[in-house]
């Protein structure tokens, strides 16, 4: 290997790093608000990329027909909810947002869809529509089990991933797609040819990073979810709903990933059920940082990107490999410097 | 415990089952072969998932590490499959052991994700390795052969893997209803109190994902054998995810809900692969979202399974009353003189908070010592700190002469310190036979093996029959065979004091034993405590309930602040101005 190809294969990892850090982050805030192990991340990867490229060719995306369905369900549950409880005066709001608010963003991206408006429209209207189905997946699975254990809200997860990946090929179909890249230019530095695409994957993730440092940092409702995930009872004891924040937390998350799709779109080709293991990727990241810390877990999803590189030049066929067995010197290293465990019913 | 719901059900499923390849046509002999080697693995799922609250979705990994290891010895060196089989889980019992080694101490959520990982990577494994034949797999698998009877038709064959089938259920039943069976079971959620009576919580974690790992291999062995054929595929993750949701919707409680999920997962599969193409007009994975969601639906309304529903149709046995036994070994009790736990100048920090500063007092033998005080005077730390649960930042505490200061809980126990908890810590699904018997935890040496095959029953006689002492020693026989958890909480407290008391100690700490309880409850509290006392056992009570302390108790340790504010006699603590002050605010 010389230094070109190195920096040829540094590049590579360091993009496709900046896209698992982004996953990375999303599965850490859900965990940490809602103690979800969020499985399907890789699911709203793989849509993200696949709702592009449907609007790419002027179709309607089938990831509307998730969204109208779901928000039908969310619907009945809020109405069977608020009759149960007997508070049928707050239903219209209920379903304003449930089931109005889902069925407005899919009229509208149905009826754009045709028109096939620049990328730029495009990529927004994904990240649209990918943002308003993360509530609702939240609403419909997670929300009635909320109280449950680690370990039942992980199978959920799973049991759901099953589902997105069968729906995913209902309605996507067994091709894969590609999205064009935002810039097909490169320059050279320094003897190293830099493409753009890759700079400008990189610049955007680390603005939607800082995006979401202010959200956290500044705003009421970053600083309600922080503190969700300090102490989900002394949230609620200060007027912080639980459902409410696991709502808004499925909202960031999926417009993570929906972004991390359409980052990823240009650079492989995505599956209707790629989305398991790009999501897997930035599960080691986050791993490494204990699904805790974000600085940690994007550092480590930028690791696994880089690994991921230079072993598919070593050993291409062993690169899932090593990948994952990553993750086992980490969780060694995590096993040995943890001193006790805690209780985890 | 319920051996089997029923003896007759059971023997009427295990005529059922031999009748099968005899009449029922073929298709349905392969699906029987396919619902038994599911179920085995199913099993080792529900013993990890559902009782001892831990989960792998990699179970289908290991149960490639057993067809891939038989498949490549006896294709290559032309090994006898049984020394296959033994390599085999050799190999496995060395991965699971690594594996639950670095994930079992940290959260529960770090196993299942450790273990898709290895899934993953040991597909890409399979897949790629040339001397494994990569992707298209390994073909020209020798049948078994048994005493000369070779196994190759499928009908020969189910009847070796439901036998097998029924052993692991049998061993699974065995090893739940014994005493590191008992301990498994405190293992989901109760942790603080298994280690309290002498569990090794993490050792214990590994044992079964190990045990599970060993199922999975077994039934990967015969899968390589059935098949004479294997790839990577049906090793995946999906597949190792599909064993969990078998163990989910048949019921991870008990060892027939692993049967019952193969059974109806295998069928579903079946049908639905029939069905939703023809309903949907186009090929598609439509099972897989229909499962999806019937899983969220099941977790959501019925997160126990189906076997509880089933159970409750099939007549259930009442429990004989538990046989007499020889007693197990009383502890050796030598009177010594002085004190017989003394606390010198031990001391709590956490950060810059001093929660017990500098504390001294000695317990008696023989004494009902009372440690009282306002809240957030230090009790409950002080309580930690005897009883193992919180390390001391300096000073010493000593039982019977000997340090006991830094060592764990279950050492503090084994010396001959019970104790019970402030929130009732019970298994609340099992009896109070079996919850007191945990009791007993350290007065037995039965590990996993010998109870699993049924070794342990002379063993076991004793500690039932000393379990059944202790709950007759506090007044409970009647409720012997009820579930703890249906007991009201005075009564649970009571079984708590039981399950103390079967671990033979010589002193007994009590956390706020009174809280929450009625008055006549209070009443029956104290009165068993005087009648222990009278019997010679020492206790320490920590408590918030000054009147039912008052009248209980030989002497008074009074904190305040993390520091003792006074000792004595109950009648002169009552006159105690500090006291006063303390509890009441300053008089002047």
């Amino acid at each position: 290997m010389d230094l070109s190809i190195a920096a040829l294969l540094a590049q590579d990892g360091i993009t496709n790093g900046a896209i698992y850090a982004l996953l990375a982050l999303a599965l850490v805030l859900v965990f940490t608000v809602t103690r979800i192990v969020w499985i399907p991340a890789g699911e709203f990867v793989a849509w993200g990329t696949l709702t592009l490229a449907g609007l790419q060719t002027g179709v309607a995306p089938g990831t509307l027909k998730v969204l109208v369905g779901m928000a039908v369900i969310a619907g009945l549950m809020e109405a069977w909810g608020c009759i149960r409880r007997g508070q049928a005066g707050r239903l219209p709001r209920r379903l304003a947002a449930w089931t109005g608010v889902p069925m407005v963003v899919a009229a509208l991206v149905w009826w754009l869809a045709p028109m096939q408006l620049p990328l730029p429209v495009q990529v927004l209207l994904t990240l649209v529509t990918m943002t308003t189905l993360g509530p609702l997946l939240y609403r419909v699975a997670y929300q009635p089990l909320a109280e449950a254990s680690v370990l039942v809200l992980l199978i959920v997860s799973v049991a759901l991933h099953f589902t997105l990946v069968g729906l995913g090929l209902w309605f996507f179909g067994a091709e894969g797609s590609r999205t064009p890249a935002f810039s097909s230019t490169s320059f050279t530095l320094g003897g190293v040819n830099i493409s753009v695409q890759s700079l400008l994957v990189v610049a955007s993730s680390l603005a939607l990073i800082g995006a979401l440092a202010l959200f956290f940092g500044r705003t009421l409702y970053g600083k309600a979810l922080r503190a969700t995930a300090v102490n989900r009872a002394g949230a609620r004891l200060v007027g912080i709903s639980p459902d409410f924040a696991g709502a808004l937390t499925f909202a960031l998350a999926a417009l993570l990933c929906g972004f991390s799709g359409v980052l990823i779109g240009p650079i492989t080709t995505v599956y209707y059920d790629s989305g398991f293991l790009v999501g897997l990727k930035g599960f080691v990241g986050a791993i490494i940082g204990g699904l805790s810390s974000y600085p940690i877990a994007a550092a480590g999803a930028l690791l696994v990107g880089l690994i991921e590189s230079f072993s598919s030049f070593w050993a291409s066929a062993f690169k899932e490999v090593i990948v994952f067995t990553l993750i086992i010197p980490v969780l060694l290293w995590r096993s040995l410097t943890t001193t006790h465990h805690e209780e985890d019913e | 415990m319920k051996w089997l719901g029923s003896r007759a059900a059971f023997a009427v499923f295990v005529a059922v089952l031999a009748v099968v390849p005899q009449v029922a046509p073929a298709f349905w002999v392969t699906l029987g072969n396919y619902i038994g080697l599911y179920s085995i693995v199913a099993l080792g799922l529900v013993l990890l998932t559902g009782v001892a609250g831990q989960t792998s979705f990699g179970q289908a990994a290991f149960v490639g590490l057993g067809a891939y290891t038989t498949a490549y010895l006896t294709t290559k060196y032309g090994t006898s499959p049984w020394l296959a089989l033994v390599i085999g889980m050799v190999i496995t019992a060395a991965v699971a052991l690594f594996l639950g080694f670095i994930t079992l101490r940290m959260k529960g959520h770090y196993l299942p994700l450790a273990t898709i990982a290895w899934g993953i990577s040991l597909f890409y494994v399979f897949g790629n390795l040339e001397m494994l034949g990569g992707h298209t797999g390994m073909s020209g698998i020798p049948a078994l052969s048994f005493a000369g009877f070779e196994l190759k038709s499928e009908n020969r064959y189910y009847y070796l893997i439901w036998t097998i089938t029924l052993a692991s259920l049998w061993a699974t039943n065995n090893l739940l209803d014994s005493r590191p069976g008992r301990a498994i079971r405190a293992l989901k959620g109760r942790l603080e109190m298994a280690e309290a009576f002498g569990v090794d919580a993490a050792r214990l974690k590994i044992v079964v994902f190990v045990y599970a790992a060993l199922l999975a291999c077994i039934s990967g062995w015969l899968y390589a054998h059935l098949q004479r054929f294997v790839n990577p595929t049906p090793f995946f993750i999906t597949q190792g995810i599909e064993y969990l949701f078998m163990a989910v919707v048949g019921g991870a409680g008990s060892v027939w809900g692993a049967v019952l999920g193969a059974t109806v997962i295998t069928l579903l599969k079946q049908v639905l692969q029939d069905v939703l193409p023809w309903m949907f007009g186009r090929s598609g994975n439509f099972e897989l979202i229909v499962f999806g969601i019937l899983m969220i639906l099941l977790l959501q309304f019925a997160r126990d399974g189906l076997w509880p529903w089933i159970e409750r149709i099939l007549p259930r046995r009442t429990p004989p009353p538990v046989p007499p036994a020889e007693p197990l070994p009383a502890r050796e009790r030598a009177t010594r003189a002085g004190p017989l736990l003394e606390v010198r100048k031990a001391r709590k920090q956490f950060g810059g908070l001093v929660a017990v500063n500098d504390l001294s007092f000695e317990i008696r033998p023989g004494e009902i010592l009372g440690l009282i005080g306002p809240n957030g005077a230090g009790k409950s730390t002080t309580f930690s700190l005897i009883s193992g649960a919180a390390a001391l930042t300096s000073g010493d505490i000593r039982f019977r002469g000997e340090s006991i200061g830094g060592e764990p809980p279950y050492e503090i126990a084994r010396r001959g310190i019970g104790r019970t908890f402030q929130h009732v810590k019970l298994i609340p699904q099992m009896t109070v036979l079996d919850n007191v018997a945990l009791g007993a935890y350290l007065r037995g040496g039965s590990g996993i093996v010998r109870a699993a095959l049924a070794l342990d029953g002379a063993e076991e006689t004793r500690i039932k029959a000393e379990a059944a002492r202790a709950i007759a020693r506090v007044g409970l026989t009647e409720h012997t065979f009820d579930a703890a958890g249906s007991l009201p909480l005075g009564k649970q407290r009571i079984v708590e004091i039981a399950r103390a008391l079967a671990a033979d100690p010589m002193l007994l700490l009590l956390d706020e034993p009174a809280a929450g309880l009625r008055f006549l409850e209070k009443q029956e509290l104290a009165a068993l405590l005087r009648s222990l006392k009278s019997d010679g056992m020492t206790v320490l009570l920590v408590e918030h309930d000054m009147d039912f302390v008052m009248g209980l108790t030989d002497r008074l340790v009074v904190m305040d602040f993390g520091e003792k504010l006074a000792e004595g006699q109950p009648a002169d603590i009552q006159r105690n101005a500090a006291v006063l002050e303390a509890y009441l605010g300053s008089v002047v």
